[in-house]
Formats: structure tokens, sequence, C-alpha cells
């Protein structure tokens, strides 16, 4: 007996898409992403791949096939999707990387990625899904849209002196002498199913061979976005597309290849790595003995750019990782480099930490007003709250955190400059958490603080920022 | 599933539920024994249905569909 069925390499039930139909795809009625995921998640499963596979998402309708495949899933920023297959690849030299991307995303934002993915002859499988359509964001022209196609931003048509000519990636990548497949095929009737179907196959097992770059476009319909019921759709794409997209291999080099392609790089290691970010072996050397937490810090460092609010964050985390400890830290702000809202969130764990995000800080430093009204409600209760009470002038509010104020600004001033106001802070926060030694904290900043004629001032905005909680001043 | 269906032949199963009603399996049916119900489902598609004899177990249908799980082809 022969079932032909859902492909194992697809999740049983769509838990992350939520919603009621738990099975079905987010995709409209008669759109070919689903036919194409059809097809890779069933190669997936005869290549018996789909354990190792990385399947990289791109921006555009196919922003969720991590929905749906159950293999490995990044989502990159748009166009980006071969840059990060390169990197999971590189790193992970026996994955199955695949990226997986349209029209708007690949021959647009992404063609320098695209081009120079495939100029490096990337041992990856990119899918190329070419609707002629941007159609997440409602029909706009694309770069693949056909001469005198409307959408909803070429209304009168395309027009070759004004818009320029579709652009054809296979062609154009098959100028390229690195890419070892290129071929382009359609979604539609029953032969153009199965090759289709052949060439997704190859793609993969050319990566499973060593063969390098294997790119593959498939022309597929947007019903909704040509505004064309699902039949008619495919029909105009087969009669159409393919005039512009002509069908066929542009490139084979892959039997003559024999695996050559398969990059010889390092094998990942973690110690090189914390060698070259200077965090290896010197676990606590100033304080010499482990530094041992009573929690997790989970901190979020909030106000004006220019407060030095991120470099608190980066300092916080040179700590913690001299004192062997896991950290993380990420910024963000705005473009201004002064007078912009700024925040950086930083992890402090004795564990590995899975998410550098901070949703529910247990430590929260606010240095301005519009801080503490933003996120004065999302620390959790019992943590601590730390606040600038020379640029914070209103009473802070009910709060079942552990309040810290002092005139952080105020006291940097009196050491020399306003700027080492984020050190005072640091110190206040080294001795409300109390696991830091201030010797190891001394050590970092003398290590990590460039300008070595600004060293003791802010040693000294340091330990006055200690003192004031150590002398039981902040509460 | 229609009771009637000699277990020799071959039959599709449809989940009317996760189906949208695009009509490929339709247009691409050699047989033509799919057809489109007048019932509606709980999202508001009419689905496609087997007319409950006469699949040759092609599967054509199967890659027609863009949706995983609309369509199962059984071929004994």
């Amino acid at each position: 007996m022969k079932v032909t069925e859902k492909s194992r390499a697809f999740y049983d039930v769509f838990e992350r898409k939520g919603g009621p139909a738990k099975q079905a795809t987010h995709y409209c009625p008669g759109c070919g992403h689903g036919n194409i995921h059809k097809m890779i998640a069933e190669a997936l499963s005869d290549l018996g791949v789909a354990g190792r596979t990385v399947l990289v998402s791109p921006v555009g309708c196919s922003v969720f096939a991590y929905y749906y495949f159950d293999v490995g899933n990044y989502q990159a920023a748009h166009g980006r999707a071969p840059a990060v297959a390169t990197g999971v690849k590189r790193a992970n030299p026996e994955a199955i990387v695949i990226s997986y991307q349209g029209d708007g995303d690949l021959a647009a934002i992404g063609t320098a990625e695209t081009i120079h993915a495939a100029n490096r002859g990337e041992n990856i499988s990119v899918f190329f899904v070419n609707n002629a359509i941007y159609g997440m964001t409602g029909g706009q022209m694309a770069p693949t849209t056909l001469i005198q196609q409307k959408t909803t931003t070429s209304p009168l048509g395309r027009m070759e002196t004004v818009h320029g000519n579709p652009i054809r990636m296979c062609e154009l990548l098959a100028t390229l002498p690195a890419p070892s497949y290129i071929e382009r095929v359609a979604i539609g009737e029953a032969k153009h199913t199965q090759k289709a179907r052949k060439a997704i196959h190859k793609a993969l097992r050319n990566q499973m061979e060593g063969r390098g770059y294997s790119f593959v476009e498939i022309l597929a319909p947007c019903p909704t976005g040509w505004k064309m019921e699902p039949p008619d759709a495919r029909a105009w794409m087969l009669t159409e597309m393919t005039k512009v997209f002509p069908l066929g291999v542009f490139k084979d080099e892959g039997d003559v290849r024999e695996g050559q392609w398969h990059r010889q790089t390092a094998p990942f290691d973690p110690e090189r790595v914390s060698q070259y970010l200077g965090a290896s072996d010197r676990q606590d050397k100033a304080a010499g003995e482990a530094v041992k937490l009573a929690a997790d810090l989970n901190c979020k460092f909030a106000g004006f750019g220019g407060q030095g609010i991120l470099s608190l964050g980066l300092f916080l985390a040179q700590v913690g990782m001299r004192a062997g400890l896991q950290v993380s830290w990420i910024p963000s702000y705005g473009p201004e480099m002064r007078g912009g809202t700024a925040n950086c969130q930083v992890n402090v764990s004795a564990k590995r930490i899975g998410t550098p995000i901070v949703e529910r800080p247990n430590v929260l430093v606010v240095m301005n007003q519009p801080s503490l009204d933003a996120f004065a409600g999302s620390v959790v209760d019992g943590g601590l709250l730390i606040v600038d009470t020379s640029i914070v002038q209103k009473a802070v509010g009910h709060t079942k955190a552990r309040l810290v104020k002092l005139p952080a600004t105020e006291m940097a001033d009196e050491v020399g400059s306003p700027r080492v106001a984020n050190v005072v802070v640091l110190g206040a926060l080294c001795a409300a958490v109390g696991a830091f030694p201030p010797a190891l904290v001394e050590q970092t900043l003398r290590e990590v603080i460039k300008k070595r004629n600004l060293v003791d001032m802010n040693l000294q905005a340091f330990h006055k920022g200690h003192a004031w909680v150590t002398e039981g001043r902040g509460a | 599933m229609d009771k009637t269906i000699p277990a020799c032949e071959p039959y599709i199963e449809i989940n009317v539920e996760l189906c949208k009603g695009c009509k490929l399996c339709i247009s691409i049916c050699p047989k033509d024994v799919i057809s489109i119900s007048e019932k509606l489902n709980a999202s508001s598609y009419h689905p496609a249905q087997y007319a409950g004899q006469g699949c040759t177990g092609c599967a054509l249908c199967f890659y027609a569909c863009p949706e995983p799980s609309a369509i199962r082809v059984v071929k004994p």
C-alpha cells in the first residue's frame, strides 16, 4: 500500500502558529509556498537528513516557515538569509543548511548577500520562490515583476524605462564560476511538479556530497497579490512568467566536483572564542575566590543617551566575566549619540544564558524620568530598583521592589565629572547585590577604561556609590 | 469515508477543516472526481470533496494542494 501524505519533516501540529486551525498553514488559498514547503519536507524526509537540517527563513510571507518544519530554524533579517546560512554551515559543516527566500528578499534587499554567497560557492542549498510580487506587504512591484504587470506600486504596469527590467537571478548567478547547480523550475502541472521535486532533491543531495552552492528558483503563483483565482494564477504563471523566466538548468557541475567544496574550517571551540574575548582563564583572579551569586542577575539599565547607560552594562558584564560567570549584554538605543533614549539588558548567571532579553528585570537602574515611568512596573517583586535622584525628581510610586535612591550625577560631579554617574551607580549596584568584591571591580575598571587618566576618577566614583549603600544612605 | 468504496481501490481523504477551497486539486485531477462542497467549513471556505469513486491514486492532487495535511492519498 502506498500512502501519500504529510511529510514527517513537518511538525504534527503547528503549535507556534496558534489560532484555531493548527494544522493549516498561514498562507492564502492557492499560494505556492505551501506546495514548495511540501516538496522540501518530502526531500528532507526521503534523504533522511531532517534531523540535521537548519532552515533559514527570510522576511516575506515565508517568514514563518519555522512554524512548520520540524528542523533547526533561524529567521534572518531581510535579505540576509544566505549570510546567516553561511555562518551556520561553516560552524556546523555536517548540518544541511537551507536558505529559503522570496523574490523581494533574495533579489532586492538581499542581492548582495545572494551574489556573494554564490560567488564563494558556499555549500548550501538556496530555494528561491519567485512570484513576481511583494506578497506580504500587499502586492507591490518586486524586482521580478514582469513588464506591464500591474501592482499597487506600478498601477500603470511596470515600465522598462521607469522601473527597469525583471531581474533573472538564475542567469545572473550562472555567470559566476563557483556555483555548482542552478536550475529554474515551476509548480503547476504534473510535469512541472515532478521537475521541481527532482531539483529540490538534487540541491540537497549536492550539499550532502559537498558539491557546493546549489540554487533552485521556483516560479510560484501569488493569487492574492495578482488578484486572480488560484487555478487562473497557475495558468498565468506558466504562460506569462515562463516567457521572461524560462525553465531549465543553467549550470550543473555537480557531477565533476566530487565534494571538494566542503569547507575546511576549524572546529568551533568555545575556549578559543573566550580567549579572543579576553574572558578565558581569568576567573576571579583579583578577588582570589570564586564569586557565588545568590540568584541570577537579570538587569535593565535605562536613561538618556550619553549618561553611560550602555557602558554601565558593559562594566557589569566585564565584572561578571572576570568572576567566572556567564554574561550577556545587549544595547537598545536611538540613532542620536546624545540625548536620545538608551537602555541595555544584562544577564549575569552561574549557568549558560538562554536568552539575552530581559523583560522582567530583578535589577533595574533608571537614570531619567521616562525610564522610571516605562520600566518601574516590570521589576519583579523583591527586585532591586536603583534611581538616580539627581535626574529623577518625582517621587517613586508604590513599588514592591527594594528601592535604592542616590543622587548619582551630583556624586559624580563631586569626584570630577557628571559623566561618571554610571560608575557611581555601578558601586551602588555592587554593594546592593553584595556579590562582587570591590577589588574585582577595581581590577575590571582598570582593564576596561581606555583613557588611563580617567581611571582614578572612576575608581573614586565606584567607591562613593558603594559606600552610599553600605552606609545605609540609599533607603 | 464512504463505506461503499471497495478496499482494493485507491482513494483520497480530504480534511475539510484544513481545505481553503482553492480548487487546485479539482483543476489537476485527471479523473474529475473532486468537486467543491456546498457546505462551509469552520474557516468559511467551501472545501473540496471526493466523489467517492474513480480515484487512481496518482497523487497529483496531493502535490497541487498547498496545504500539508488537507489531502491524503491511499493506493492499496
